[in-house]
C-alpha cells in the first residue's frame, strides 16, 4: 500500500512510558538485580543438578530424533541401501551431498551409488536429507564427537559413512529395514 | 654412583633433592647472616625496599588470583562451576593463563603506531602498580628482636606528605595507557574506545575529586588539632579511624554513607570496569581500545586493570572503611608487635578483597550504560550530591558543628534526589524530552507531506 493512502487513524502515534520514582533513583533497581544475580551464585545445589561435567558424564541424548553424523544403510545382505535416486542431494539445503550413481549390478533396484560424498563441514545437520529418502538409507546417527585433522578428512565418503552405520547400528537400529520389493 | 644416577633421573625424586639441597643453602644462609639480615629488616629504608619487592609480588599473585575469581563468579551466577581442571578446584588456572599468554604469538599489525603502541599497555601497567607505595598496610610495629623503645618501623613503602593527591595523580594517569593504546592502534572501533574512556575519566574525576575532599576534611576534623594536617596522608587518614572509647563510630562511611557510594561509582568507572566499560564495549567495538592486542601486550591491559580495581579498593577502604582497623578491636589498632601488623595487613586486605568481590558482583549483575546515559548520571548526579556534601562538611568544620549533622545531609541528598525525580518524567529510554518532541514533530511533518497531493 503506498504511504499516501494511508488514513489519519491508521497511524497512532505513542509516547514512551515514563520511567518511576524507584526507577530514576537507579538504587532500588541495582538492588533487586543483585538479589537475583546473588540468589544464583549462591544456589550451589541448582548447580550440582544443572552441570554436566562433559567428558567424565554425558547428557542423556534422545537416540531416536538426535542429528548427529550422517551413517548410509546396509540392507539385509549387507549391501548399500542406497538407490541413487538424488533426492537428499535435491533436498539438501547446505548443498553438502555428492553422489554418482551407476546401473546397478544387482536385480532388486535399477541404480546404486558408487560415490557418496558428505561434506560434513558444510552440513547444517538439518536431517532434510533423513526426510527425503525413499528407501531411509541415510540416516542421522547420535555420534557428535565429530573431529578432524583436515577438510579433506571432514568429507565422508561411502565407506566412511557404511562405517558409521556399522558402529552405530546396535545403538541405534535402522528405522525400517524392509521398506520395498521394488 | 648409580643410585645417584637413578635419583637425578626420577622425575619427582630429583625435584625432592634440589628442594632439600636449596632449602638447606638458604637457611644456611639466613642462620650464617642472621645479625645482618636483622638489623636490614630494622632499617626503615630497607624495610621499605622490602617491602615494596614483597607487595609487588603479592599484588601480581592477587592480580592473577583476581582474574580466577572474576571467572568463578561469573560462572557461579550464570549457574555453572567455572574453571576446575588445572589444578584443585581450578586453583592452578592463572597459572596456565600466564603461560598461554606468554606463548602466544605476540602480533604487532603493520599500520599501528610502533613506539606508543609498546608503550600503552605498560603505562597502564605501572601506573596501576605505583599507587601501591602509599597505601598503609599494617602501621607501626617493631621485630619482637628490637629494643622496646626504638623506633618503631612503618608498613608502608612510603609515607608521604600528599598521599591523597598522589593516588588521585596516579589513577588518572591510567587513561594514559587507554588513549595511547586506542590511538596507536590506528583502528576506528580502537580510537572510539580512546575517546570513550577519555571522556568518561574526565566526567567522573569531578565527583571522585569532590568526594575524596570531603572524606579528608572529615578526617582533618576528626583527628586531633595538632594532628590534623595529617589528613592528606592516608595512615593519618586511616588514624583518625581508629576505634576509642570517647566516640560510638568511628569509620568516615558511618558519617559520610552517600559519599561512600558515590566514590565507589567512580572508582567502578575510573577502573572502567562494567557497568562503565565503554571503553571496551566488547559488542560495539570488538574490545575497544586493546581490540589490536594480542598476548602479553593485552595481558599488560588485563593485569593493569585488575590492579588499579585493587588501587582504587585500597584507596576507598583507607579513606571511609577505616583502613586496618575494626570497630572494638583497639589491639588490632594500638599494639607494635610484627604479630599484630601482620593481622592488620590481613585485616586491610580482606576489606579490598570484599570490594573486589563488590566489583565483580556489579559487573555481572549491571547492564552497561549507553554514553548519554553515563554523562547524564556524572554531570546530573554525582556532580550535585557531591557538591552538596562537600559544602556541608565545609560549613559543619568552619562553625565547628557537631560531626554526625553529616549523616543527616547524606540522607537528605538521596531524599532530594528523589523529589528531583519526581519533578521531571522521563521516557523510559531515556532520551531527552526536547529530542522527543523534535522527533514527533518530524513523524507529523513527514505525514502531512505525504498527504499534501491527496
Amino acid at each position: 500500500m503506498p504511504a499516501s493512502d494511508w488514513k489519519k487513524t491508521d497511524v497512532m502515534n505513542v509516547d514512551q512510558p515514563t520511567l518511576t520514582t524507584a526507577e530514576r533513583l537507579y538504587l532500588p533497581q541495582i538492588f533487586g538485580g543483585f538479589k537475583t544475580t546473588l540468589r544464583h551464585m549462591f544456589s550451589v545445589h541448582v548447580r550440582n543438578k544443572k552441570v554436566i561435567q562433559y567428558p567424565e558424564q554425558r547428557r542423556q541424548l534422545r537416540k531416536e530424533i538426535y542429528r548427529g553424523v550422517h551413517r548410509l544403510n546396509r540392507d539385509d545382505q549387507g549391501r548399500v541401501a542406497c538407490v541413487a535416486c538424488f533426492m537428499c542431494e535435491t533436498a539438501c539445503p547446505a548443498h553438502c551431498i555428492h553422489i554418482v550413481g551407476e546401473e546397478s549390478p544387482w536385480q532388486d533396484r535399477e541404480k546404486y551409488p558408487v560415490q557418496f560424498d558428505i561434506d560434513e563441514l558444510r552440513c547444517i545437520y538439518c536431517g532434510m536429507c533423513e526426510e527425503a529418502c525413499p528407501v531411509d538409507a541415510i540416516e542421522l546417527t547420535p555420534e557428535f564427537h565429530l573431529v578432524g585433522r583436515s577438510r579433506e578428512e571432514m568429507i565422508f565418503d561411502k565407506e566412511k559413512l557404511l562405517m558409521v552405520y556399522d558402529r552405530t547400528k546396535d545403538e541405534k537400529p535402522r528405522k525400517n529395514p524392509r521398506i520395498t520389493g521394488y | 654412583m648409580a643410585l645417584i644416577r637413578a635419583i637425578i633421573k626420577h622425575p619427582i625424586l630429583s625435584g625432592l633433592l634440589a628442594v632439600t639441597i636449596g632449602g638447606i643453602v638458604v637457611l644456611t644462609l639466613i642462620v650464617a647472616f642472621l645479625d645482618q639480615i636483622k638489623w636490614v629488616l630494622s632499617d626503615q629504608f630497607w624495610f621499605s625496599n622490602i617491602l615494596s619487592l614483597a607487595i609487588f609480588g603479592g599484588i601480581m599473585t592477587a592480580v592473577a588470583y583476581c582474574i580466577l575469581l572474576e571467572r568463578k563468579i561469573s560462572a557461579w551466577i550464570q549457574d555453572r562451576y567455572g574453571p576446575n581442571r588445572v589444578g584443585p578446584l581450578g586453583l592452578l588456572q592463572p597459572l596456565a593463563d600466564g603461560v598461554k599468554l606468554l606463548l602466544k604469538e605476540d602480533i604487532t599489525p603493520g599500520h599501528v603506531d610502533k613506539a606508543l603502541f609498546v608503550l600503552a599497555p605498560f603505562m597502564m601497567f605501572v601506573v596501576a602498580l605505583i599507587g601501591f607505595a602509599v597505601v598503609p598496610w599494617g602501621g607501626t610495629f617493631r621485630w619482637p628482636w628490637m629494643d622496646a623503645d626504638a623506633t618503631p618501623l612503618v608498613a608502608q613503602v612510603a609515607s608521604i606528605d600528599i598521599a591523597v593527591i598522589y593516588l588521585l595523580a596516579v589513577g588518572s594517569m591510567g587513561v594514559y595507557g587507554v588513549v595511547l593504546g586506542g590511538w596507536a592502534s590506528n583502528n576506528k572501533y580502537a580510537f572510539y574506545g580512546a575517546m570513550r574512556a577519555a571522556a568518561q575519566m574526565i566526567s567522573y574525576e569531578i565527583p571522585l575529586g569532590l568526594v575524596v575532599l570531603t572524606a579528608v576534611i572529615t578526617v582533618g576534623y576528626l583527628l586531633p588539632v595538632d594532628h590534623a594536617m595529617d589528613c592528606l596522608r592516608l595512615e593519618g587518614a586511616v588514624a583518625a579511624q581508629a576505634p576509642h572509647a570517647a566516640s560510638w563510630t568511628m569509620w568516615v562511611v558511618f558519617y559520610h554513607p552517600v559519599a561512600a557510594l558515590l566514590m565507589f561509582i567512580a572508582a567502578l568507572a575510573e577502573a572502567n570496569r562494567a557497568p562503565f566499560d565503554l571503553a571496551e564495549a566488547e559488542q560495539e567495538l570488538i574490545g575497544g581500545f586493546h581490540t589490536e592486542y594480542s598476548a602479553m601486550k593485552w595481558a599488560m591491559f588485563f593485569l593493569g586493570e585488575y590492579a588499579h580495581m585493587i588501587t582504587s579498593s585500597a584507596f576507598m577502604v583507607c579513606l571511609f572503611w577505616g583502613g586496618y582497623h575494626l570497630p572494638y578491636c583497639t589491639w588490632l589498632s594500638t599494639d607494635e608487635s610484627a604479630l599484630a601488623m601482620l593481622c592488620r595487613i590481613g585485616v586491610i586486605g580482606a576489606k579490598i578483597a570484599i570490594f573486589i568481590g563488590a566489583y565483580m558482583v556489579v559487573r555481572w549483575s549491571l547492564p552497561r550504560f549507553r554514553f548519554d546515559q553515563l554523562m547524564r548520571l556524572a554531570w546530573k548526579s554525582l556532580v550535585p550530591m557531591g557538591l552538596v556534601i562537600l559544602a556541608a562538611q565545609v560549613l559543619i568544620v568552619y562553625y565547628g558543628w557537631p560531626q554526625w549533622i553529616s549523616i543527616v545531609v547524606n540522607l537528605g541528598v538521596l531524599v532530594l534526589a528523589a523529589i528531583a525525580s519526581l519533578t521531571n518524567a522521563m521516557p523510559i529510554s531515556g532520551r531527552q524530552q526536547s529530542l522527543l518532541i523534535k522527533e514527533k514533530a518530524a513523524r507529523e511533518k513527514e505525514y502531512e507531506l505525504q498527504h499534501a497531493g491527496v
